[in-house]
């Protein structure tokens, strides 16, 4: 079991790392901060000097030692634009990010399994289609066309709710359904496949054989199996918390991380963009990790397998 | 009411069809009050179909009509409920691959206790007491130790021990066992085939074996049914069929079984394959694979009629009695010539 932990903490410091290492390369192969900052009319000896006091004149690989050492050190790097802590810049907008992403998390889950179950155990009937039919117009229109959508019909015509904003929670509304939907396909497409594929084991017929009530058949033998698969998307969902905000946080202005990253990009501002990268993977990867130890708990198979 | 009481389960006219794609065309069976009886016949010819449509098992896109009486009692288009009284309790089933049939991420004491919990209202102490009980019955050895463990952590012979147990948790009048042994190598075959007759002895209950094994089923049962593509056709004690099988297609399964007694039998299997439910032949459904078959036997089908010894048989030639097994042997081998 330590030996199972340890080889995946092990391997999800090494994908922190790639992520970090891909993103300090590309942020510097594409665009002169010191050109974005300072505008296109400042004098050769300005950028010069701004180039020298980040640092920018040094060799790349330089740079990137520096970087990753004060990383270890707990120094995620200064803000060219605010001349802040990066990660303080970024930490400040987490709660916001958060007050998106964790309710429609919640409508992921709450409105999803149950209409995925509910179809697999009815199929064929009009409510199976229904959720069939729903789940792929959820996620195959993206999210940024579900957003307008959205604001076309309830801000723009109906007027009921705010088109953008973040003033109070009915601001909220817009956002987070349009971040929820196409999660809320996703996971009732995955958990009506897991729940059927569960449903034609032998070992349901036996519960049947057994004289178990219907009810009994499905909670006690057919869901605890359903979750194995229905965990995994669950936690690609949880891993994907923040990175998932960018886009809708910049339709509806919503002051959170996925905003924060798309103006921080537009301006170079390497130090920042490098902390929410290194936030998004390395969320991505402590979800992961949950998921992989989930299983061993989910279904004892796994959890002999891993001991070896 | 003589009839109700004379036998445990009745069949009348059972069907089913998927899809609309008849796969049983009307089955008439007793099971006796403790009576063992045997279901032989080539894969797909609807043993495990008969059964799990009296138990209602089958998927919903099974259509399924005909009588199915336990103690007079009729199931068919009954509600759920009626179903869920009968299964375990009066009639229970095991199944050919144990391993799977097993819930993979439950502890198999707490899979035994459910169903003790279910038929006999055991809970706590006494539902684990009397598990242990029935784990040691069916010949789990060091139960105590392994009660908590799950069904990977057992072989399959175990896992069918474990499925017995199961089985017996309800105290049911009627064990269906569809291939018990199938999917086990053949020492531990021939000991589930002991514990399953040891525990018939034991507690009376009836026997419905389900087996491509002639051999196991005579060990077994009193009486053998043999089906063909969704239909019995011939019916009699052990002693008549395995002594003289008069219908060609039980005197063919004999002859394919491999014998180390007699002189010099060849094993010689049954000719062409089990038709396709969709497109069964006319007249009678094994004429095309028949040694036997005459003009009249592929328009016309045979009823399923008693003859004078007892027995039933659906057959429009059948074997004559007393026909020496060889016999066939050498009309077959003059055909191959
Ligand atoms: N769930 C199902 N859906 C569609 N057809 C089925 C289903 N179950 C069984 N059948 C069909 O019904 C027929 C009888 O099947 P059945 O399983 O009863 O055969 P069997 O005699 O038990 O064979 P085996 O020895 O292989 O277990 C076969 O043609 C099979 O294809
Ligand atoms: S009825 Fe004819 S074809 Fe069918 S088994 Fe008898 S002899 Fe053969
Ligand atoms: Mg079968």
């Amino acid at each position: 079991m330590i030996r199972f932990v340890a080889v995946r903490l092990l391997r999800a410091l090494v994908t922190i790392f790639a992520v970090v290492t891909f993103a300090f390369v590309v942020l510097r192969m594409s665009g002169d901060p010191a050109q974005v900052m300072l505008g296109p009319d400042v004098p050769q000896e300005a950028v010069d000097a701004f180039r020298r006091s980040w640092g920018l004149d040094q060799p790349l690989w330089v740079q990137y030692l520096a970087y990753v050492k004060s990383i270890f050190t707990g120094d995620f790097g200064v803000s060219m634009r605010d001349k802040a802590s990066a990660l303080d810049l970024v930490l400040q907008r987490v709660p916001a990010t958060l007050q998106l992403t964790l309710p429609a998390l919640l409508l992921k889950l709450v409105l999803g399994i149950p209409a995925g179950v509910y179809a697999a155990l009815h199929r064929q009937s009009f409510a199976d289609r229904g959720v069939i039919l729903l789940a792929v117009l959820g996620f195959t229109i993206p999210s940024f066309v579900m957003g307008l959508l959205l604001v076309l019909i309830f801000a723009v015509i109906l007027g009921v709710l705010p088109s953008g904003g973040q003033d109070t929670w009915v601001h909220g509304i817009l956002p987070t359904i349009t971040m929820s939907i196409g999660g809320i396909g996703i996971l009732a497409r995955f958990s009506r496949s897991a729940m059927i594929e569960v449903m034609g084991q032998p070992y349901i017929r036996t519960a049947s054989a057994k004289g178990l009530k219907w009810p009994d058949v499905v909670w006690n033998h057919a869901l605890p199996n359903a979750a194995v698969p229905i965990v995994t998307i669950v936690g690609f969902m949880v891993g994907s918390l923040i990175a998932g905000a960018v886009v809708v946080e910049s339709i509806f202005s919503w002051p959170g991380i996925g905003r924060l990253l798309i103006v921080s990009v537009g301006n170079r501002d390497l130090a920042v963009v490098q902390c929410i990268l290194l936030i998004i993977a390395a969320t991505m990867v402590v979800s992961n990790l949950v998921v992989d130890l989930l299983y061993g708990w989910l279904d004892p198979r796994l959890r002999s397998n891993a001991a070896h | 009411m003589d009839r109700a009481s004379s036998n445990l389960v009745e069949l009348r006219g059972l069907k089913v069809a998927f899809d609309g794609v008849r796969v049983l065309h009307g089955i008439d069976l007793n099971v006796g009050r403790g009576e063992a009886v045997g279901l032989v016949g080539e894969s797909g010819c609807g043993k495990s179909v008969t059964w799990l449509a009296a138990l209602g098992l089958l998927p919903g896109k099974a259509s399924v009509t005909g009588s199915v009486r336990l103690d007079g009692q009729e199931l068919v288009g009954g509600p759920r409920e009626v179903y869920e009284q009968v299964r375990g309790g009066r009639i229970a089933m095991i199944f050919q691959d144990p391993s799977s049939s097993l819930n993979p991420v439950l502890r198999i004491g707490r899979q035994i206790v459910e169903a003790l919990s279910l038929h006999r209202g055991l809970r706590g102490d006494p539902a684990r007491r009397e598990a242990l009980r029935l784990l040691d019955m069916v010949g789990i050895p060091d139960a105590r130790r392994r009660f908590d463990l799950y069904p990977h952590e057992f072989s399959g012979g175990q896992c069918q021990r474990l499925m017995i147990a199961m089985a017996l948790a309800g105290e049911p009048d009627l064990l269906i066992a569809d291939e018990p042994t199938t999917a086990l190598d053949a020492t531990i075959q021939a000991q589930i085939l002991d514990l399953l007759i040891q525990l018939r002895a034991e507690t009376g209950m009836a026997t419905v074996f389900i087996s491509h094994d002639l051999g196991a089923v005579s060990q077994v049962c009193e009486r053998v049914c043999v089906m063909y593509a969704g239909r019995i056709v011939e019916e009699g004690s052990v002693a008549q069929l395995f002594s003289e099988p008069r219908h060609p297609y039980t005197r063919g399964l004999f002859d394919a079984i491999p014998r180390i007694d007699g002189p010099r039998h060849r094993l010689i299997p049954i000719p062409g394959t089990v038709p396709n439910p969709r497109h069964l032949p006319e007249g009678c459904s094994f004429s095309p694979r028949c040694f036997r078959a005459v003009e009249a036997c592929r328009s016309e089908r045979p009823a399923l009629e008693t003859s004078a010894d007892g027995r039933q048989l659906a057959c429009l030639r059948p074997v004559p009695a007393n026909e020496p097994v060889e016999r066939r042997t050498r009309v077959i081998e003059d055909m191959l010539q």
